[in-house]
């Protein structure tokens, strides 16, 4: 009972206490609020890319495409795992707005919205038409034309506060694409003006999938229209991609097998076919694989972070440790008092543990409440920030998140409470180690000095 | 007289103390012998090993060489569980410097070798009964008024008699008191004695060490210990 005792009055009557519990609330804050954000961001930009990809992906890198993606296409809709599939032509091209003398690269995506609606978060990422996919590629102020969907960033520059500078229509605006059709060779098909393909296209609606490099490079064109201006329209038609999306009970990775095994009959159905060496280019990936070198980036930056906070425990440590060693020293006495009345080294070690147990626990719920508080007030404290110093904390063309990671994940919250309370008694282990084993009466003599 | 009748009895007790590359020894064959209800004094210059010998006798220090008997008892066989023990209940500390504990109250120091021999339960179980104990002791040291108060607001003979009343929370069998009115003043001093040799006239057995001789007159018996050894 004395030691509970005890602790509580070291906690609350010695002064230099406070500044291990400073110390801890600090680490703790500082790893809460950066944690916090960091994990919502990787979680926030996961999602993102899933919704921009579906669940999994068949398809080429090469620019020419693959063969009989219709056929396999039939095989996975008679799958009782597959809940949708959308083929997907992507290529390069040139973008045009017309009027102006200037040429854009920019990546298209041929697709059926509606189809590619049902297999990704498409629909949802358009800004005039989120309601209705199916009319995405038909401008309102004329439905007959051909309609084009920007990537947000292509249409609108952002505004001083990153915001986007959105019109109650869009504005009737055309732009020619040009592509460079490839035959099924790889060579450059003769079609169209000379060896490009041109097609004008009218602004329909603008895209906000919150991916940086997407929504600022990425054009959607109807996909018998990117078909044809990528030479993909021939006798044997050619995709460059299909993406799937699995029913909800489906595990991804078992998903991603079926698939992968599907595919690998439907290459031998398909062998001694014409134009059947295409498909020899074509991988099964699932979302996170097909999206990793975007993804992988982030979670370095991720781990990265997370080394630096474990050198930050360990710093953490050391100043425990520092103030514990101090602690100790100036209560040698009364060590040797207790150990006089009859209390042993393992109580002692039991007394001072229990005293970081406390430093920790204290520094820990401070931390926490005010990392808390912060977290809740942050997007609040940016907002003010900018409005009276004019700066922006928080860059959104580079993070595309219109605000500031601040959910707070229970697990992150345990870890980091069990981290410092364990760096605690971590750091009060030694200097309660050297006053147990320490000789009552060496520690009352040197108090008589 | 009967080995039952010693309370306490040291053989051949040598300890000596290491400064840098010289080895000090301190105690030269100490044999000492303790009665049941006896006040003695140990008296004996500064830096003569008394407080040394008197840290052995209580088991806060070991000897180098020699033996240690309690009641019969050889100390040395004593596991670090039982010598706890004996710290706790069969011994009590009086210092020169009262080492109390800054942080409890007076109440709390004078009750602290009560609960430091409980669990939480088991001082849940007895703590109002030590409280009474320690409240009862207070009284008899004129201190219950300054129960609440902490050491650093009592004078030096008022935390004296703080230790003392510690010292006798457990009803220890032996008393140990190292110069215990070395730090106070004449009159405050002879306030003390008065109640070592109340408490002796009651069978409380006392050890005590002084340098004063004067205060040594008070003492049943007196010894004088002299180049590590007993002289008288």
């Amino acid at each position: 009972m004395y030691k509970i005792v005890l602790a509580f009055r070291y906690l609350l009557k010695r002064r230099i206490t406070y500044f291990a519990v400073a110390a801890v609330t600090l680490c703790v804050f500082i790893v809460v609020v950066v944690m916090t954000v960091m994990t919502g961001l990787v979680t926030d930009f996961k999602q993102k890319n899933l919704s921009f990809t579906g669940d999994c992906v068949v398809g080429t890198e090469s620019l020419v495409g693959f063969t009989y993606y219709e056929d396999f296409i039939s095989v996975l809709e008679k799958t009782d795992f597959v809940e949708a599939v959308s083929p997907v032509i992507k290529s390069y091209a040139l973008l045009t707005p017309q009027g102006r003398d200037l040429n854009i690269g920019v990546e298209i995506m041929g697709i059926d919205p509606v189809r590619h609606s049902q297999v990704t978060g498409f629909g949802k990422t358009l800004y005039y038409r989120n309601d209705d996919a199916s009319k995405a590629f038909a401008p309102n102020y004329d439905p007959n034309l051909l309609g084009c969907v920007l990537g947000i960033d292509l249409a609108m520059e952002r505004d001083a506060k990153s915001g986007y500078p959105y019109e109650a229509s869009p504005a009737k605006a055309a732009f020619s694409i040009t592509c460079f059709p490839l035959t099924a060779k790889g060579a450059l098909a003769k079609a169209g003006a000379g060896l490009i393909n041109t097609q004008t296209f009218y602004y329909s609606d603008i895209s906000h999938s919150g991916l940086a490099r997407v929504d600022g490079s990425t054009v959607y064109l109807p996909f018998e229209q990117a078909q044809l201006l990528c030479g993909m329209a021939g006798p044997i038609k050619r995709a460059s991609a299909i993406h799937i999306k699995f029913k909800p009970n489906i595990k991804l990775q078992a998903g991603r097998e079926k698939v992968t095994s599907l595919w690998h009959r439907f290459r031998q159905e398909k062998a001694g076919e014409e134009q059947a060496d295409l498909l020899a280019t074509v991988t099964v990936q699932s979302w996170k694989d097909n999206r990793q070198a975007f993804i992988a980036a982030m979670e370095k930056e991720q781990t990265m972070m997370i080394v630096m906070f474990g050198f930050v425990g360990i710093t953490t440590v050391f100043i425990v440790f520092v103030v514990f060693y101090m602690i100790i020293s100036h209560k040698t006495k009364d060590i040797g008092i207790l150990k006089s009345v009859g209390v042993s080294n393992v109580d002692i070690i039991e007394l001072f543990s229990g005293f970081a147990f406390l430093v920790g626990l204290s520094g820990t719920c401070i931390g926490l409440l005010g990392g808390w508080l912060f977290l809740l007030k942050i997007n609040r404290i940016e907002n003010w920030l900018f409005e009276h110093f004019k700066y922006q904390l928080w860059d959104r063309t580079i993070y595309a998140i219109g605000d500031i990671p601040n959910q707070t994940d229970i697990r992150v919250l345990l870890v980091i409470t069990g981290s410092a309370i364990a760096a605690c008694l971590l750091g009060a282990l030694v200097p309660a180690w050297q006053a147990a084993t320490s000789m009552p009466v060496e520690t009352l003599r040197a108090n008589q000095l | 007289m009967s080995r039952d009748d010693f309370i306490l009895k040291s053989e051949g007790i040598h300890k000596s103390y290491r400064m840098g590359a010289t080895e000090v020894k301190v105690l030269k064959g100490v044999d000492l012998a303790v009665e049941k209800g006896e006040f003695l004094v140990i008296v004996g210059a500064s830096g003569s090993g008394k407080s040394t010998l008197l840290h052995i006798l209580g088991a806060l220090d070991t000897p180098d060489k020699g033996t240690v008997r309690f009641e019969g008892r050889d100390l040395s066989r004593h596991s670090a569980r039982e010598l706890n023990r004996f710290r706790n209940k069969t011994v009590g500390f009086i210092f020169q410097f009262y080492h109390l504990l800054d942080e409890l109250n007076v109440l709390e120091n004078v009750f602290l070798p009560a609960m430091a021999s409980k669990g939480v339960l088991g001082w849940i179980a007895c703590r109002r009964r030590a409280k009474n104990r320690a409240r009862e002791l207070l009284t008899e040291l004129g201190l219950l008024e300054r129960a609440n108060h902490k050491p650093y607001q009592l004078s030096g003979g008022e935390r004296q008699r703080v230790a003392i009343g510690r010292a006798l929370m457990n009803e220890p069998r032996l008393l140990l008191a190292d110069e215990p009115t070395g730090n106070l003043d004449s009159t405050t001093g002879n306030g003390i004695l008065d109640v070592f040799e109340k408490l002796n006239r009651a069978g409380q057995t006392i050890i005590m060490v002084t340098h004063d001789e004067r205060i040594a007159r008070k003492a049943g018996r007196i010894i004088t210990l002299a180049d590590g050894k007993i002289k008288n």
